[in-house]
């Protein structure tokens, strides 16, 4: 089922893992390298656009999302870019599809690529994973499995996908194509990874309900509702843990985490981590090599407490 | 109209009377509620096409009321006032003063895209509430919305730069809006994420702040970005305010 693809990728980290994302950057290098893929940072690259420019002009984002591209494919001849960002990912994919189908959008690209200075991207030359089909097609369950030093051993997890890495269904032509392939409604790459490494999933029914990331400072106390929403669903599944891949959200659910407690008085003990910190901990390396210290929500106890590191 | 949608009726178009009898009926009480007669003289014929116009809304017209795109919502959810059906409804009959009275709402759109993955018309409703928030403000119903001073602030910094700093972006964003930096929730996050920390990476992020990221030889697409964007602002402007010039240039109620 899982080729040997993927061996060697251009990296897109964005900006987010440069700053409050930096764990999620240590840790997806560092289980990279544990598991022998190689990763090329994208030369001189720039902001994808986010939501934020989108909704200034959503062309304005496509022209960014196809420069970071552009450099990947003309500059270093590479054909797959991985962002682990979910806005990143999806902005990509979402650049990809416009320009594959929309005549407008292909107009603007090549007037602002060639008053920049540089080739326009062309749909088709790269195609665009998450870090999470990084390492299910790059490595997959099994050999992963096999790898696993330090076993995540009955480790309580809800495994939160968020917004992005499956809305809207069709700018991911790849997902719901049958087993094997990744599902849109019930997204499961994450949990595999995971169950590979000993953990337990747990049951949980908000995997791609929404953070509220998009206001989280502009609109607070909704993103604190749907937060809070999230945490609870995840406590009452059992889960000790909500493994995260996307910087967002992560820093959505733990600086809304203490926000509900400090402004509303709900209180939630459930811990917040990269799903790299924890596949980080399974392959072996030091909680503190993947930077689990590193996040406010710090779920070095709960690691501990199941003796796992 | 669905049941859980009564809220869509306004108080004011109710009336109830404690006793009353029709026919030699008793209808006093809950029988007794009625929905007054209404006449709506003061549409927008062009309100489609002005709002239409703008980036995301391009496919409103396809929709069919299906109501898919409110049940799915996210912030529905937890506000059953905010309906994006409704407001898709009353754009498309042109009913603007009725889709005013819910400007303080249209922009809290999550853009969780829940309402595109189920719509079945592919009318985007996402993109509509973004580009119905954004005509609101054009045609000044709207003060600038804290989504939008934060938009703006980011949108500025990567078309400047080509990167963001997302601690710039916060501070810049609080200016913007007269907050406070030091809100007690925030000082409780801060000090969680600095406890676990060692002192270099601090030290790290404090010089991000200082020595801002950019990408290297940014100019010429700083400038192409720039130009594009101001014909852009100005054809929004002009297809908001010309295709009706008679409505346009309201102020804020
Ligand atoms: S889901 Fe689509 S077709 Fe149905 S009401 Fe919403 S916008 Fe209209
Ligand atoms: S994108 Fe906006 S309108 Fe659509 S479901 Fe999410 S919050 Fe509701």
């Amino acid at each position: 089922m899982a080729e040997k693809k993927y061996q060697k990728v251009a990296y897109y980290p964005g900006c987010a893992l440069e700053g409050s994302g930096h764990a999620y950057n240590k840790s997806t290098k560092a289980v990279g390298k544990a598991l022998g893929l190689e990763l090329e940072e994208v030369d001189n690259w720039n902001c994808c656009g986010a939501m934020e420019v989108k909704n200034i002009d959503p062309k304005i984002q496509t022209y960014l999302s196809s420069r970071v591209m552009s450099i990947a494919a003309n500059e270093m001849k590479h054909d797959v870019v991985m962002a682990p960002c979910n806005g990143c990912y999806h902005n990509l994919k979402k650049a990809e599809y416009d320009l594959a189908h929309d005549e407008g959008s292909r107009q603007v690209v090549d007037r602002l690529s060639s008053k920049a200075g540089h080739e326009t991207y062309q749909a088709g030359q790269i195609e665009t994973i998450h870090a999470l089909d990084w390492i299910k097609d790059g490595i997959g369950e099994e050999e992963l499995a096999k790898r696993v030093k330090n076993s995540l051993k009955g480790l309580k997890i809800a495994n939160y996908y968020g917004c992005m890495y499956t809305r809207p269904r069709h700018i991911f032509p790849e997902k719901d194509q049958g087993p094997g392939s990744e599902s849109t409604s019930k997204p499961h790459y994450m949990d595999d990874l995971l169950a590979a490494a000993g953990a337990e999933n747990v049951d949980f029914a908000l995997k791609t309900a929404c953070c509220g990331g998009a206001h989280t400072l502009s609109d607070a106390d909704t993103s604190t509702k749907l937060v809070a929403n999230i945490l609870r669903a995840a406590e009452e599944a059992g889960a000790e843990v909500i493994a995260t891949e996307c910087p967002t959200c992560h820093t959505g659910l733990e600086m809304h985490q203490v926000r509900a407690e400090t402004n509303f008085g709900i209180k939630t003990n459930v811990k917040v981590m990269y799903f790299t910190q924890l596949l980080g901990v399974a392959l072996g390396l030091s909680p503190k090599k993947v930077g689990v210290h590193e996040n406010a929500s710090d779920g070095r106890a709960a690691l501990k407490a199941r003796q796992i590191a | 109209m669905p049941i859980h949608e009564k809220n869509l009726i306004r108080p004011e178009n109710l009336s109830t009377h404690d006793n009353l009898v029709i026919d030699g009926v008793d209808v006093s009480g809950d029988w007794s509620t009625f929905i007054k007669t209404r006449v709506v003289a003061d549409y927008n014929e062009n309100l489609q096409e002005e709002i239409g116009s703008l980036p995301g809304a391009e496919y409103i017209h396809r929709c069919w009321q299906c109501g898919s795109c409110t049940n799915s919502c996210t912030v529905n959810a937890i506000e059953p006032d905010f309906n994006p059906r409704h407001w898709i409804y009353l754009i498309r009959m042109g009913f603007e003063s009725e889709l005013v009275r819910d400007k303080d709402l249209i922009w809290k759109c999550v853009s969780c895209n829940k309402c595109t993955y189920a719509c079945p018309r592919d009318v985007v409703p996402e993109g509509v509430m973004k580009a119905t928030a954004h005509w609101l403000e054009l045609k000044g119903y709207l003060d600038r919305t804290p989504s939008t001073e934060f938009d703006e602030e980011f949108a500025n910094q990567v078309i400047r730069t080509g990167k963001i700093e997302d601690g710039r972006v916060m501070m810049g964003f609080f200016k913007r809006t007269g907050q406070p930096l030091m809100q007690p929730w925030l000082i409780a996050f801060v000090k969680k994420m600095f406890a676990g920390l060692p002192l270099g990476w601090m030290m790290k992020m404090g010089f991000a702040t200082v020595i801002h990221p950019r990408t290297k030889g940014w100019g010429p697409a700083h400038a192409a970005i720039a130009e594009y964007a101001k014909e852009q602002e100005e054809k929004h402007i002009a297809a908001v305010r010309g295709s009706h010039p008679e409505a346009a240039f309201h102020t804020a109620d």
